[in-house]
């Protein structure tokens, strides 16, 4: 300690101190670390530590099958767990070129549609808690919690599911799955209003996200964003759009492009996002044709030697899942392209020349979620 | 003695009576000082304790849910078994904090809340000093915490602990400009500082009604500057918890952390009296001019009732504020100040002014 | 002037836009009935899962204590992470011939990542979802369970 104290003191003015925020920190929503280069309150610069919650899960899919990596790839991005089922399942039936009944499909679309929204839902609560505003926190939970029922009614839990399975589904939808997404679906847009006379509309968080953090539509692309923060910047990047899987194709839904690319904007796609979604719902819960819930699939799944790939609109970006086979029952080498990790890379060339505060901000409107960043 | 709830002055002056009769001089002041100081302890650590509860009642109402209800019926000890797990906790050592100026900060932080308290009127003669510069002396006394937070921050060898104690030192020593002018224009209004003379003007009309429109913008601007002179939220920079973990009592632990606690509360209950007792009559009940029946029905509530019922009712609007808005930044914070809260007051006195001078308020 | 209007008219929009969101818990403050919590261990006897719930991974048993486990260890392998062990023994039939049967059906909660992959690979539908799901207990090795009940057979039928 003394050679810390002891330490020339250069020009105080000039001197920049470092923060740890993290692992351990409540807005960090998770075990993030960010050393932090501040003088005063303005952040000089920030550097991401990651690797705090590695699990390898690559590697450790590398032994499983591929109906068992389901269950890993559950753990990426908890928040939404089906969409990361749904890539690996269809590029195990790209591989194989299984043809799934138009059920699953139908069924796939609208658990991943209801799995972002309550995506969505949860990054509004924590959102709403990194601006210092705890309502928001329970507001969003409370609601999120409706999806979570219909989860459970019909997969068996409420977070990870393993719904999906190459080929198919674990089993049929519940009997009362219609009935409550459509009522869930009329409960939440009367109180998605909530969210935007709580927090939206308020001068201070209006205040506090307006023109901060701006990244550019160059920037967005050379730093491999996607998702609403990408199109918080007008880069059109929506998978669901450009390479349609499921029955996005079928379905009508606008691909909501920003143009500031502020933290506000960010925010907006978010919420604008939740309405589309429950558009897209709403547009085929009806319609969800008979038939089975899973292809004939062989015993033992293997895929053909080579590399495939498949990409999908996860609820914060874009989720790539890369597998080289050998042939073998399970993958030689499988990559996942997570989002998160891509959209935390930008965080230091947003937050440079801003507040603390706004750190907070930035960090919250990019949505990470930790176990994604280091998988 | 004839003791009754609606004037305790023959209360009051019964015990000094006694305590003069029956002690030398020096006793009798002395004993007098301790009766005051341990009831208003225990009525601080009653309050303290209540508010707590109270705050974690609201709020979960607020957010669609019950708070706590498993400690009594609902969950009313749940703070008297929170302030024992407090209590029982371990007081962390800080290597390399500043040790004295790392202890004392809590009990600075306390002990101004503790001043500011004795000055205030329960009712009617229930009130420890009346100062005849009763509100300078509040201001004065209250603005001492603001010292307890910085020591804290900057002993405690923790950058987070420093960066919420500057914040909170810019806060407070701006905003105390404006709960200043807030009560000028009242003061202007009343033409006294002493809080008794205040409370007894307001017995035919609370000031807020009295003053027009130049009384309640101040009210207005006394809520808002008061909620950030108390470090609440959405003014609670320097704690905010999203930012800086807890500000800065980051490292305190234990009691300290719950006198740090206490005090927050404490404070909130300080402002909230002064608001209660400046506009809105203090223990005076609601009265009509002209309306003799209803104002006799008013007059049955005891005066303790009214105070407290608006102290609360205060209390209850801070805690609204609180867990509706998102926290401002430190600029924004220091904007609202000096942009909008100051001119608008300095205009509001001159306008208050005016009106006094010209003898049109009721 | 333009500015002097614009100051106020900021002053109003702000108060405007606050007052919207104090609506909105001010409403919730004063309708309690809208709240959601529910009460967990007193309507615990109320408290119904889902008929889906993946509670913990059972081995139904009828009445005389007769399971359809035949002990081929499908579930075993298909499992992910190792949770399922299925120890078998040799029994003598009466022909004289020896014939596996399950021993021990080892299943250990602690590791289970309930993707009920071991229950839809189960050619002979032995296992089942449970409801339970009060798991805490205050020792570990609790947590390892044997799912077929001591004394238990396998339904004869099947063994035909
Ligand atoms: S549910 Fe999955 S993890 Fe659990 S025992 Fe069955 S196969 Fe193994
Ligand atoms: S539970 Fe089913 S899969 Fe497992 S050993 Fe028994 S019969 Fe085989």
């Amino acid at each position: 300690m003394k050679e810390i104290i002891n330490l020339p003191v250069k020009n105080v003015e000039e001197e920049e101190y470092h923060i740890n925020m993290g692992p351990q920190h409540p807005s960090t929503h998770g075990v993030l670390r960010l050393v932090v280069s501040l003088k005063g309150e303005i952040v000089k610069s920030l550097k991401p530590h990651c690797g705090y919650i590695h699990r390898g899960i690559e590697k450790m899919c590398e032994k499983d099958t591929y109906p068992q990596i389901i269950h890993l790839t559950d753990r990426m991005d908890y928040l939404s767990a089906h969409i990361n089922n749904h890539a690996v399942c269809m590029l195990v039936e790209k591989a194989l070129e299984v043809e799934v009944p138009e059920r699953v499909k139908y069924i796939r679309t609208i658990v991943d549609e209801l799995n972002r929204i309550a995506s969505h839902q949860l990054w509004w609560c924590s959102f709403g808690m990194d601006m210092g505003g705890l309502t928001c926190f329970f507001y969003g939970l409370r609601d999120r919690e409706k999806i979570l029922d219909i989860f459970e009614e019909s997969f068996g839990s409420r977070l990870l599911h393993s719904y999906y399975t190459p080929g198919g589904l674990m089993m049929d939808i519940h009997p009362n799955f219609q009935k409550n997404v459509k009522a869930f679906i009329k409960y939440f847009r009367k109180k998605i209003k909530d969210y935007d006379e709580l927090l939206t509309g308020n001068i201070i968080m209006q205040l506090r996200t307006r023109g901060i953090g701006v990244l550019s539509k160059e920037d967005a692309i050379s730093y491999g964003i996607t998702g609403p923060s990408a199109r918080a910047s007008g880069f059109a990047c929506d998978v669901r759009k450009h390479d349609p899987y499921g029955v996005y194709d079928k379905v009508d839904f606008k691909e909501i492009l920003g143009t500031t690319g502020d933290t506000l904007e960010r925010y907006m796609m978010r919420m604008h996002e939740m309405h589309e979604s429950m558009k897209i719902i709403e547009q085929l819960i009806d319609n969800i044709p008979e038939g089975d819930y899973a292809a004939k699939m062989k015993a033992v799944i293997k895929l053909p030697a080579g590399e495939y790939f498949q990409r999908v609109e996860a609820a914060r970006g874009e989720l790539g899942v890369y597998v080289v086979s050998d042939g073998n029952k399970s993958p030689y080498r499988m990559k996942f392209r997570s989002p998160n990790f891509s959209n935390l890379s930008v965080l230091d060339h947003l937050s440079r020349g801003c507040k603390i505060a706004d750190l907070i901000a930035i960090g919250a409107s990019l949505d990470y979620v930790i176990p994604d960043i280091d998988r | 003695m004839n003791f009754s709830i609606y004037d305790f002055t023959s209360f009051t002056q019964w015990i000094d009576k006694v305590l003069y009769d029956n002690l030398p001089a020096f006793w009798a002041i002395a004993v007098e000082m301790t009766i005051i100081g341990v009831a208003i302890l225990l009525f601080y650590a009653l309050i303290g304790l209540f508010l707590v509860y109270a705050e974690r009642k609201v709020c979960a109402f607020m957010q669609n849910r019950v708070g706590p209800n498993r400690v009594g019926p609902f969950g009313f000890f749940q703070t008297i078994a929170d302030l024992f797990k407090l209590l029982m906790k371990e007081l962390v050592y800080i290597k390399n904090a500043d040790k004295l100026l790392f202890n004392i900060a809590p009990f600075i932080v306390i002990i101004a809340s503790f001043m500011a308290i004795a000055a205030i009127p329960f009712a009617k003669g229930l009130h420890a000093i009346d100062f005849d510069i009763g509100i300078l002396y509040v201001i004065a006394v209250s603005s001492l915490g603001v010292v307890g937070i910085l020591l804290a921050g900057w002993s405690s060898n923790n950058k987070y602990s420093l960066i919420g104690a500057m914040r909170s030192g810019a806060q407070i020593v701006s905003y105390e400009l404006s709960v200043g002018l807030s009560l000028v224009t009242i003061i202007i209004l009343a033409g006294t500082m002493q809080f008794s003379a205040i409370v007894e003007g307001q017995a035919n009309g609370w000031f807020i009604f009295k003053g027009h429109i130049p009384a309640f913008i101040a009210f207005i601007v006394f809520l808002i500057a008061s909620t950030a002179e108390t470090n609440r939220g959405p003014f609670d920079l320097a704690e905010a918890e999203s930012e800086l973990t807890a500000g800065f009592h980051t490292e305190y632990s234990g009691i300290k952390f719950a006198f740090f606690f206490l005090a927050e509360y404490m404070n909130m209950f300080i402002v909230a009296s002064i608001a209660a007792t400046v506009f809105l009559g203090g223990w005076m009940p609601f009265h009509v001019g002209g309306w003799e029946g209803f104002n006799h029905i008013m007059d049955f509530i005891p005066p303790f009732v009214w105070y407290i019922g608006k102290t609360f009712f205060i209390i209850w609007i801070m805690m609204w504020f609180k867990w509706t808005f998102p926290r401002l930044r430190i600029d924004q914070l220091l904007t609202l100040e000096w942009k909008y809260l100051l001119p608008i007051n300095l205009v509001n006195i001159l306008i208050m002014a005016f009106i006094v001078l010209m003898g049109w308020h009721f | 002037m333009n500015s002097f209007f614009e100051y106020f008219a900021d002053i109003f929009r702000a108060v405007k836009s606050l007052l919207t969101g104090m609506k909105v818990t001010g409403r919730y403050f004063f309708s309690p009935w809208e709240i959601v919590t529910q009460q967990y261990p007193e309507n615990r006897k109320t408290l119904k899962m889902y008929d889906r719930f993946k509670g913990e991974v059972i081995m139904p048993h009828n009445e005389h204590n007769e399971h359809h486990c035949t002990g081929c260890g499908i579930c075993e392998t298909a499992c992910p992470n190792g949770t399922i062990e299925v120890l078998q023994a040799k029994i003598d039939m009466p022909d004289g011939k020896k014939k596996r049967i399950i021993d021990k059906h080892i299943y250990r909660l602690g590791m289970c990542t309930f993707c009920g992959l071991c229950i839809k690979s189960c050619p002979s539908d032995a296992l089942a979802w449970g409801q339970e799901f009060e798991h805490a207990v205050f020792d570990r090795s609790k947590l390892t369970k044997t799912l077929n009940q001591p004394g238990s057979s396998i339904i004869k039928d099947i063994v035909e």
